[in-house]
């Protein structure tokens, strides 16, 4: 089966991966890409006890997820692989080179971006990344829930702004 | 975020996602006219960060329970870390309107003693129902 989405979200796991997610595709792996969380027992606790028995979810800083991937896409059950950002996002795939698709579901408000969707708020440095991404062959497509649409990259970026 | 404003007798704080807090804080004026117990909050559109700066902001004296809704939501994610360095506070996840309901009514003890009694209370009022 392997990993059926790439997700980037900076809530990690939550209800929408979990449920929203992780019921419809019977999701039995998470990978969890995140430099800080893989390096910390605590923040990997409240992660795990998030999820439920019949997930695994396992950490990895960026360069371990480069290395792991293979053995993640080998997996026999579905998987969702999620990172907080568009530049882990953005490494992964520059390091993996296998990756074909990207699923931006949820990268929310702070200082210096601006809302494309009502989900999704980017700089133009994280604009830049997801053209980059796109020219590079991978799919961009914004879908917090399973039953929304697929926003493509040209739609978002023409968004409200 | 969508939030009502910190009533003078609130307790408790009670977040989810949309409106599932204003709807249950509804249903307990409802039932018993105490939903002042209640800082209402929604995580709609709120970054990690924000959920748990919001919690920080309302946690003011006689306010030691958060109840959220789903024990693998981002608010019970940031109630979690708001947790870890208050631990006087107590989180309960998973509520649902009896769980609420059992809270407001609750007269002795702390706070911290009726949230766990009403999570007792919330747990055993799931309860399927078949013809036989």
């Amino acid at each position: 089966m392997g990993i059926l989405l790439y997700r980037i979200d900076d809530r990690l796991i939550h209800g929408q991966v979990v449920v929203g997610w992780g019921q419809p595709l019977d999701i039995g792996l998470l990978v969890l890409v995140d430099d800080l969380v893989a390096s910390s027992d605590w923040e990997k606790e409240l992660y795990r006890m998030a999820v439920p028995p019949e997930m695994e979810i396992c950490f990895a800083d960026v360069e371990t997820a480069i290395r792991d991937h293979a053995r993640y896409a080998g997996d026999p059950r579905p998987g969702i692989l999620i990172a907080g950002d568009i530049s882990v996002m953005h490494r992964l795939v520059t390091g993996v080179k296998a990756i074909g698709s990207i699923n931006l579901g949820g990268i929310h408000h702070r200082a210096g971006r601006k809302e494309k969707l009502r989900y999704i708020f980017l700089t133009p440095q994280e604009e830049r990344e997801l053209l980059a991404l796109e020219a590079a062959g991978v799919e961009v497509t914004a879908q917090d829930v399973p039953g929304a649409r697929a926003v493509p990259l040209a739609e978002i970026l023409g968004g409200p702004d | 975020m969508s939030e009502s404003e910190a009533p003078k007798t609130a307790r408790a704080i009670v977040i989810g996602h949309g409106e599932f807090s204003a709807g249950l804080a509804s249903a307990v004026q409802q039932i018993t006219g105490m939903a002042d117990q209640f800082i209402c909050l929604s995580n709609t559109g709120m970054a990690p960060g924000d959920i748990e700066l919001a919690l920080r902001s309302h946690l003011s004296d006689g306010v030691s329970v958060i109840f959220t809704d789903l024990p693998a939501g981002s608010a019970t994610m940031a109630a979690r870390r708001v947790a870890r360095d208050r631990p006087e506070l107590v989180l309960v996840s998973g509520v649902n309107l009896a769980t609420l309901l059992d809270f407001v009514c609750s007269s002795g003890g702390s706070p911290a003693e009726a949230a766990r009694g009403a999570a007792e209370r919330g747990r055993a009022s799931l309860v399927v129902l078949e013809r036989h």
